[in-house]
Formats: structure tokens, C-alpha cells, sequence
């Protein structure tokens, strides 16, 4: 009886989880077209409904609408494949972040953070498989870019945690969030804050690291074939990889549910909407780099300093210790 | 490194600026007294015609949207059908130009949407205005030498009297 009852909860979080992400994901779409509008001295879709949020829903009947077309040339399987990878990957992240003691679904998975890693490298496939499968040449590019520029810049994004599972001494989020109850790791580990932020960027493909897209020099990259809502849901990944991102920083480095006064729910999505914003701001402000800029910026520059990162969190944590 | 950081900062700020947009069907846009918009044909100053089919328009537009046909009535020249077809018209400003009796205005005027193409057609009825347009006081016939009914050789203003050139004889 006990047993089925937590199936039953298990069950129910995981359905409202989904179809919170899909509307938080389709709603940032609008979000960010309004932010950027409102950075760049314009109003953004402001005419649908109230504010425009049913800019949302239009978008949507149109993805749905259009025609799902598949290039003779493409090899079929795959590129029908490529688009599931992209959203499954980070929607099956997400089942391991704690948004409070009570909400998630395995919060306290013992290897939590690995699962996280694991699910964003899984992410590249969707990637390549669609770059490949299409048999374009821009896409091909992109996707080799992209392989190029998410497999790199993984590494530097998991060792960049190595410091937090240092101070927290666990893989476990809950626990991560756990021992941040008296100082965010955001000021004992800025640099792996930092070096994890941008890696995410870079795991997300937005601009300014947009490279395996970049309209003006490779049509769309790794999407230049697909239409309909193929496009739509490597589109709803990407914006559900920068909640994961967003939702993984706030757990990671600021406390996750930790705050005064408001309810936890609501400080983690105020954390989570505040980095969301921040990623339409680099959007709204910063060019894109040039390709080998971008990869000798990630190699000899966030490489050396994590590790630097790394060896000053452990020569402090052992100095602490002994003392 | 700093440079990002400030560009970020100033990218922000731009959240408290004015916005520059004008949202059109609420709030319409200033438009100059010259813009180049809907095409009219203007009347003088004493509510006759002003067009006098010379087709300098029609052989200036370079889209070849305008068709018209002289007629004359009474020693002056007017057009039986004038006919604009707007689906065309690149809003050049050129047959404007070449009028030289100021009878073509372009008017700051730009919302003539139409849902059937043919709609676009505009007859003499349609572009012939009641008033002058941008040219209050400009009256062709009364400053050429041309002889109409009412004005001889000679009457018109700033002319001298005509000369009888048979009376020139030395």
C-alpha cells in the first residue's frame, strides 16, 4: 500500500515536471524576445494577448502546422532520431535537481551531479546525429562544431564542480544544497562559478557561443534542414537546456532553495529566473567569438584556471583541516 | 575581461531608455509634408483640372504605371482617363518631378492596404483631389501664354501685351 501510494507521488511529480518545463520552456521563448526588445530600445511581441504572452501559443500552432519535411538526401532514422535526443537528454536532467526537500523527483540521487554531466554530454549526439544525418554541408559543420565545442568545454564544466564536491564532500544535490545553508559555494568557489556559467553557455549553444548555428556564416548549422516541429523541439531544447543550466547554477553555487523570508519553491525560481535573464543579456550584449578564439579560450584559458581552482580549493581545505 | 563587463552594464541600462518604437496602428508615426506617399492629382487654384496630358509623368516613371489619354476641349488639353496602378508604383517621386504644371503630388499618405490587386487601380476619380495640394497659388493657364476661353495672348500675369508681328514690318 505504502509502496504504490510513493509510486503514485513519484508519478505525479515526474507528469507536473514535464508540463512545467514545456510551458516554462515555450513561455521563455516570449521572455526572451521581450527582454531582448526591451534591450535594445523596442518593445518585442507586445501585440498577442496580455503582454503578448500568447505570442507563445501562435508560434506553437504555426511549429505544429507546418510542413514536417524531410530532405530525400537525409539519412531518414537518424535525423528523425536527432531532435528526441536533444530534448529527452535535458528533460532527463532535470529529474535529479532538488527544487526543495519536497519537490523533485530523485533529489537525492548519490551520484546526482555525475547524472547531470552525464545527460548534457549525451546532449552533443543530438547534435552531430543532426548535423551528420542531414547531409548538408553547413549542417555538417555545425555538427562538427559542435561536437568540437560541447566535448571541450565539458571538461572544463565538470572540473569546474570538482571544488564544490570538494566542500560539500557529496555527489548527492540535496546534500550540495544541504551544506550551503550558511554561505553560497559562489563565494568560496567564483571561479568554478564562473567557469561552470560559461560552460554551460557553451553546453547550450546560445550565443555569443552559438558557433554550431551561426546564421551568418553556416545558414543554421546543425538545423539548416529541419522544419515543422522537429525544428520546434531542438528549439524547446535549447530553451529547456538554459533552465537546466540556470536551475543546475542556483543548486550548484547559490544556495538552491535557500533564502529569507519566501518560500523555498519561490526563491529557486527567482535564483533560476535571475540566470535565465542574465543568459538573454549575454545574448543581447556580446558578439559572437571567432571559432578558434572560442576554443583557445576555453583550452588555455578556463583549463589553467580550474585547475588552479582545484589545487587552491584543496591546498585551503587541507590547511583548514590540520589547523 | 572589463570591457565585457561594461557592455553587459550598459546593455542593461538600456532596460530604463525610451523605447524608439512608434506602434503604428495606435499611435501614427510624423510623417514630413513631403514623404512620398499616395499619388493625387490637385485642381488650381480656380477648381479646374491642372493636369493637361503632357505624359512627362507617364515617360518618367520608371515602372510604367501610369496611362493616360489626351483630350482637348476648347485649346486646352486634359486627360479622358488618367490611371495610377499602384501595385506597381515604387513611389519614386519622379512624376512629381516631372510635371511641370504641379498637377501629380505625392502626399504623406501610405495606408491604401487593399485585399484584391485590382483594387490597387486607381481611376482619374479616384486620384483627382478637391484642393492644391502643396502649390496653394500656382495656376498654370494664368501664367502661361497659352490662349484659353477667357484669357487671350498677353493676359496672362507678369506678361506683356502680345505683339502683333505684322506691325513689326520696318
Amino acid at each position: 500500500m505504502n509502496h504504490s501510494n510513493e509510486i503514485a507521488i513519484g508519478f505525479s511529480n515526474i507528469v507536473f515536471g514535464l508540463v512545467f518545463l514545456m510551458v516554462a520552456a515555450s513561455l521563455l521563448t516570449w521572455i526572451e524576445r521581450r527582454l531582448l526588445g526591451f534591450w535594445q530600445d523596442r518593445y518585442g511581441p507586445n501585440r498577442a494577448g496580455p503582454f503578448g504572452v500568447l505570442q507563445v501559443v501562435a508560434d506553437g500552432i504555426k511549429l505544429l502546422f507546418k510542413q514536417d519535411w524531410i530532405p530525400p538526401f537525409a539519412d531518414r532514422t537518424v535525423f528523425v532520431i536527432a531532435p528526441a535526443i536533444a530534448m529527452i537528454t535535458v528533460m532527463l536532467a532535470f529529474a535529479v535537481i532538488p527544487v526543495t526537500p519536497a519537490i523533485g523527483i530523485i533529489g537525492n540521487l548519490n551520484v546526482g551531479l555525475l547524472y547531470f554531466l552525464a545527460m548534457s554530454s549525451l546532449g552533443v549526439y543530438a547534435v552531430v546525429l543532426a548535423g551528420w544525418s542531414s547531409n548538408n554541408k553547413y549542417a555538417l559543420l555545425g555538427g562538427m562544431r559542435a561536437a568540437a565545442q560541447m566535448v571541450s568545454y565539458e571538461v572544463f564544466m565538470g572540473l569546474s564542480l570538482v571544488g564544490v564536491v570538494m566542500l560539500a564532500g557529496s555527489y548527492n544535490l540535496t546534500a550540495i544544497v544541504h551544506s550551503q545553508q550558511h554561505l553560497w559555494y559562489v563565494v568560496p568557489q567564483f571561479i568554478g562559478f564562473a567557469v561552470f556559467f560559461l560552460g554551460g553557455l557553451a553546453e547550450t549553444h546560445r550565443l555569443p557561443f552559438d558557433l554550431p548555428e551561426g546564421e551568418n556564416e553556416l545558414g543554421a548549422g546543425f538545423h539548416t534542414e529541419y522544419s515543422g516541429m522537429k525544428f520546434g523541439m531542438f528549439f524547446i531544447g535549447e530553451y529547456i537546456g538554459i533552465i537546466l543550466i540556470s536551475a543546475f547554477t542556483t543548486v550548484l553555487f547559490l544556495g538552491g532553495w535557500y533564502g529569507p523570508i519566501l518560500p523555498p519553491f519561490l526563491w529557486f525560481a527567482l535564483k533560476t529566473g535571475v540566470l535565465v535573464a542574465f543568459f538573454v543579456l549575454l545574448r543581447a550584449a556580446l558578439p559572437r567569438p571567432r571559432y578558434d578564439q572560442f576554443m583557445a579560450f576555453g583550452w588555455k584559458l578556463m583549463l589553467p584556471l580550474t585547475l588552479i581552482n582545484i589545487l587552491a580549493t584543496g591546498a585551503v581545505m587541507l590547511c583548514w583541516s590540520t589547523s | 575581461m572589463l570591457s565585457v563587463l561594461l557592455t553587459l552594464w550598459y546593455t542593461f541600462l538600456h532596460l530604463f531608455h525610451r523605447k524608439v518604437t512608434v506602434s503604428y496602428p495606435d499611435e501614427m508615426p510624423y510623417l514630413a509634408p513631403r514623404y512620398r506617399g499616395r499619388i493625387v492629382l490637385t485642381r488650381d487654384p480656380d477648381g479646374e483640372e491642372r493636369c493637361v496630358s503632357c505624359y512627362l509623368c507617364a515617360v518618367a516613371c520608371p515602372v510604367d504605371c501610369i496611362s493616360l489619354q489626351k483630350a482637348e476641349e476648347a485649346g486646352r488639353w486634359y486627360p479622358e482617363f488618367f490611371r495610377i496602378n499602384f501595385s506597381r508604383c515604387i513611389f519614386c517621386g519622379f512624376c512629381e518631378e516631372a510635371c511641370p504644371t504641379y498637377a501629380i503630388q505625392l502626399t504623406p499618405d501610405f495606408e491604401m492596404s487593399e485585399y484584391n490587386r485590382q483594387n490597387l487601380v486607381y481611376e482619374k476619380q479616384d486620384l483627382l483631389i478637391s484642393g492644391t495640394g502643396k502649390y496653394p497659388d500656382y495656376n498654370f493657364y494664368r501664367v502661361s501664354g497659352l490662349a484659353i476661353p477667357g484669357k487671350d495672348k498677353g493676359e496672362a500675369e507678369l506678361e506683356r501685351e502680345a505683339i502683333d508681328t505684322r506691325s513689326l514690318l520696318p
